[in-house]
Order: structure tokens, then sequence, then C-alpha cells
């Protein structure tokens, strides 16, 4: 026991000196510049980027934006957006709900009208909603608007296959208000008549 | 001579090894991170009170952050259980001494790089030689940068919002960022093609191409944690539902028949797809398995409306956002029952060490990031980088 007495001091003795030391020459240097840097979590551990890893953020310069291959366009590609001709047949909702109102049907019928006059036009239907609501589940809700707006218009007569949908969740509101009346008139459905364009 | 110099040599090396095995004995007792305290202290933990001295400016400012958000307390050095000292003239240079075993357990000194990450370099030492886990001080997140007019684009950042860097210039609505486990490379939504399609962006290389461009919605992406396999919400069956494809945009397959689902995200074994749907006229939480079955609830009894689940890289627990008129950042085990409510925000994304989170909350009507240690509650607003940041997603 008398040792271990002895012995514990001199232990902290020793290891105070040591440490000590660093002050002045280091013991343990830690270089950061890392070497992989296309890996996420190499030396430092999981989610980290070695130091000076550029992010190369380049999607423009190399011309991909304009050649991207997606079938989201195909069968509507070259269609003329026509916005004015049914923007007074808007479709409201109630809040959280994609059910169409039975309020609205004069508005799908003036839709479907529309599209039974002209064999060649197509229709984008736009979904949006109000600001509650996270920004995913309203990404989704917008698209379940749009939905059930192109099955009432199938109701109706609509070949769906010429109708489009797309949600814009809460990111495109119609009043930027932050109230009621202005929650009220940004959960919605918007009509885009598509005109095939012109041959020049 | 020599066989003097021997004799002191082993009498040192045995004291040393009786020294550490006390203190690792006592590091024990005194560690109050032990995992069993904080299952049953979510939100109510008390932080680790360490005093710091010799750092200046920025340095200082790294260092309080970074030990903040990850459960440290500032105090004197009479107060203190761990003094941090050093300093950041030329290089950093830091050591840590635990005032209870009265012993150093680190000391460090950093070159290259930036002061600024040196100093989270130390940070990560600090965490790990105090707690014996891996910090976050030099991971990576993703989100979303939106303008007054919903356009935005999506950035890359240290967690902590510095050297933030725009990866898009599509100039159009942008979502939901995921990355690709252990690569630099991301999956998002972007609207550019003239609908919201999910884009792989190779940030290393600067390519990118659509995986998912269908008909209407494809979005929320979220890649396994082997990085083989994507889950993502598409309606190309008439409703928003769960669908997984292979990594590289082929093999789709529908998971859920449910119809109203949004944010997928994976376990950490990759076995389970946790999302958020509409089952019986309610709200909640439900997992499916990643080959596809029974889809399966979880409850999250006393809070309502939850959404954007993410599930913790060490599988045990689920933070998701609950929405009762405003929106609260919850956490519960990753079987369901008893969520905590910590603070206000949306959108959590769990750290590497399933420590602490990243998530959004509104000041005024923008959206700030913020990074909360689950455990203590200790969080901190990120500064604003551009608009309305949202939709953060950790590098892990």
């Amino acid at each position: 026991m008398k040792t271990m007495k002895l012995i514990y001091p001199l232990a902290l003795a020793i290891a105070l000196a040591s440490t000590g030391c660093h002050s002045h020459k280091p013991g343990i240097v830690t270089p950061l510049p890392g070497s992989n840097p296309g890996e996420v979590g190499g030396d430092n551990g999981a989610g980290t980027v070695p130091p000076g890893t550029a992010v190369n953020p380049d999607n423009d310069a190399n011309g991909t934006n304009n050649q991207i291959a997606t079938t989201s366009m195909d069968e509507f590609e070259n269609m003329a957006m026509d916005r004015a001709a049914l923007a007074a047949n808007t479709v409201h909702f109630a809040y959280d709900s994609a059910a169409v109102k039975k309020s609205e049907k004069a508005n799908l019928q003036a839709v479907a009208a529309a599209l039974s006059s002209d064999a060649s036009a197509k229709l984008l239907i736009e979904g949006h909603c109000d600001e509650r609501g996270t920004e995913e589940y309203n990404r989704s809700l917008g698209e379940r608007r749009a939905l059930a707006l192109r099955e009432a218009l199938a109701k109706m007569g609509v070949d769906p296959s010429r109708v489009r949908t797309i949600s814009y969740g809460k990111d495109r509101p119609a009043d930027p208000g932050h109230d009621e009346a202005a929650w009220a008139k940004n959960r919605r459905g918007e009509f885009v008549l598509l005109h095939p364009k012109a041959q020049s | 001579m020599k066989k003097n110099i021997l004799q002191l040599i082993k009498i040192c090396l045995s004291v040393f090894i009786f020294a550490v095995g006390l203190n690792f004995a006592n590091g024990q007792d005194q560690n109050p991170l032990n995992m069993t305290e904080q299952v049953k202290v979510l939100g109510n933990t008390k932080p680790i009170p360490v005093s710091l001295d010799g750092f200046s400016g920025e340095i200082a400012d790294v260092l309080k952050f970074d030990l903040y958000v990850q459960g440290f307390s500032f105090v004197t050095p009479d107060a203190a259980q761990y003094q941090i000292s050093g300093s950041n003239s030329g290089n950093v240079t830091g050591s840590v001494t635990d005032k209870f075993a009265r012993k150093m357990i680190l000391s460090r000194s950093y070159t290259g790089a930036s002061l600024r990450r040196q100093a989270h370099a130390f940070a990560d030492d600090i965490v790990l030689a105090i707690t014996g886990k891996k910090g976050i001080a030099q991971t990576k997140t993703a989100f979303k940068a939106q303008s007054e007019n919903g356009n935005g684009e999506i950035y890359v950042a240290d967690f902590d919002g510095h050297n933030a860097q725009a990866v898009t210039h599509d100039g159009t609505i942008v979502a939901a960022p995921a990355w690709w486990p252990r690569r630099l490379a991301l999956f998002y939504t972007s609207y550019q093609p003239g609908n919201p399609d999910i884009f792989y962006h190779n940030l290393s290389t600067g390519r990118r191409s659509v995986v998912a461009g269908f008909s209407g919605l494809n979005t929320a992406a979220a890649v396994s944690p082997d990085g083989s396999k994507l889950a993502m919400i598409l309606d190309r069956s008439g409703s928003p539902n769960v669908w997984v494809c292979s990594a590289d945009g082929t093999n789709f397959k529908r998971l859920t028949t449910t119809t109203e689902d949004s944010s997928p995200c994976w376990s950490p074994d990759g076995q389970r797809i946790c999302f958020a749907t509409k089952i019986n006229e309610r709200r909640v939480l439900a997992k499916v398995p990643a080959g596809g079955g029974e889809v399966q609830r979880i409850s999250t009894a006393g809070v309502s409306n939850p959404t954007d689940p993410d599930w913790s890289p060490d599988g045990k627990w689920i933070a998701f956002t609950s929405q009762m008129g405003d929106f609260n950042i919850c956490v519960m085990p990753a079987a369901g029952g008893n969520p905590t409510v910590l603070v206000a925000g949306e959108h959590p994304s769990w750290s590497p060490n399933s420590r602490t989170l990243v998530f959004n909350h509104a000041v005024g009507y923008r959206q700030v990031l913020s990074v909360l240690d689950v455990f203590t509650k200790q969080v901190k607003d990120i500064d604003r980088i551009s608009g309305s940041d949202s939709q953060p997603a950790w590098a892990r």
C-alpha cells in the first residue's frame, strides 16, 4: 500500500510532465487535407468530406441542362401553353382535402367543353396547396388535387391521356398572404390549355 | 547505467498503464453520456460542463458552436468537468484535461486546411475523447434555399452552414435533397424539365441525370444505406405512392397502395422503409418491407399529423415533424410509441452519429436551418444562406 501511495502521485507527475511537453512539441499532429475527394466519410468519419475537396456544380456548362432525358414531357412536347383560356375556371379545395366539391361542377364543365371543342388541345392541371403542411406532404397533396380533377374530368368524358398533372405544393401561392383568405385562394387546381405549336 | 534506464522505463511503463486503467474506470463512472441514461432523458439530459480558454475570435466561436450543439455547456474553469485549453495563433493547438480524474485526456495540434477546419477537427477530437463517440464538426449537409417567388437552388455546406455552395443553377423549384451514402453525390427534385423529376448529381464531376422523370410527380428520393436502391414518391399508378428502384434508375417497383403517401426514409439495415401516409382516415407513420409486403402503422401516440420521418443511423430512433397547429420536431423509439416533442420546426435529418438533428423552422415567414442536440435540447440557428432555407439532409 505504501508503494501505491508513492506511485500514484508519480504517475500523475509523469502524465502531466509528458502532456506538458506538447505545448512545445505536440506529440500528435493531425494533418488535415484528405485523399479521397469522391468519397464522403473517409478519415474523419461518416458524413465528412476531406478539406479542400472541390464541389463541382457544373451542371450548366456541360450542356446537360437541355439534353436531359426525361419521359415526363413526351406526349406534351412542343405544346404552347394558354393560361388565359381557362383562368376563370380555377377550382378551389377545402383545407387538407383533395375532394372535388360539387360546387365546382360548372368550372369542370367549362374545361371539358374547351377540350371537346378542340380535338388537338391537351390540358395541364396544376395542383397547389396553402402553406400549412410540410413541403413534401404538400407536394403529394397538390398532386392528389390535380389527379382528382383529372378523374372528375374523365367522368365527364375527357380522355385522361390528354391530361397531364403537375404539383407545385406550396411553392406557387396565388396570394402571398398568411391568413385564411389567402389560404382559401391558394388551395386550388389551375387549368392550362395546351395547343400544338404552329408549324413554321 | 543501461540496466538502470531499463529499470526506470519499466517502472514508468507499469505506472502509466496503472494510471490509464484507473482513469479509464473513473471515466466510465463519470461519463454522463451513458447510453442507458440517455434513453431515459431524451430532451432533458444535463449538458457536460467545460471551460474554454486560450482561443480567440472565429476559432473560439467555432469551438463554442460545435460543442454547444453536441451537448456541452460553458462554465468557469472551477466549475468545469473538462478544461479545454489551447491556442489558435498560427495553427490550432489544444488539450483537454479531465478535472475529476486530474488527467489530460487529449493534446493535439493541427496543420493544413483552414484554421476553421482545424477548429472543427479539434472539436471532433474533444467529443471523441470525452464521450467516446465520433463528433459531427466536419460533416456536410445539403438543403434548399428558396426565394420569395418559390424558385430556389440546392446547396451543400458545412454542418454549421459555412462554406455554402449552390450546386444547382436551375432557377426553378427544387426540393428534397438526399445524399448518396459515403459519396459526394446527391439526389434531389428539380422542376427544371418542366416537371418535378428526380435528379442524380455527382458533385465531383458536376454531371447529373434524371433517374425518375415520369409524367406527374417524382420526388422525395431517399437512398438505401448501402447505396444500391432509391425510395421515392411517384404517382405512376394514379396516386402518390412509395416506389423503389435501383440507384441507376432501373427496376422500378411500387411498394404501397395507400393513397396519401409522402417522405420515405430507410431503416439503417435497409430492410424497411418508413413513410407518412393516411390509414383509417388518420395521418400516420407506417413502414413497409423494402422488398414489398404489408404496410404496418407505427404508433405516434400523443402527437398528430406526423410527416417527414428520418430513421437514426444507429436504428434506435425515428425523428419526424408533427403538426398540431404549429410544426414540432419529435423523436420516438423506432418501434413506435411516446414521441418526445423537442422544439418547434420541421424536416429533421439525423447526424451520422445519431445524436444531433438538423431541421428548419420559421423565423417570421422565412425558414432558417437549426442544429439540435436531441439529448440536452441545446439548439442553435445556422446563419441564413439565402432566402428561405429548408429541407436539410445530413451527409452520412
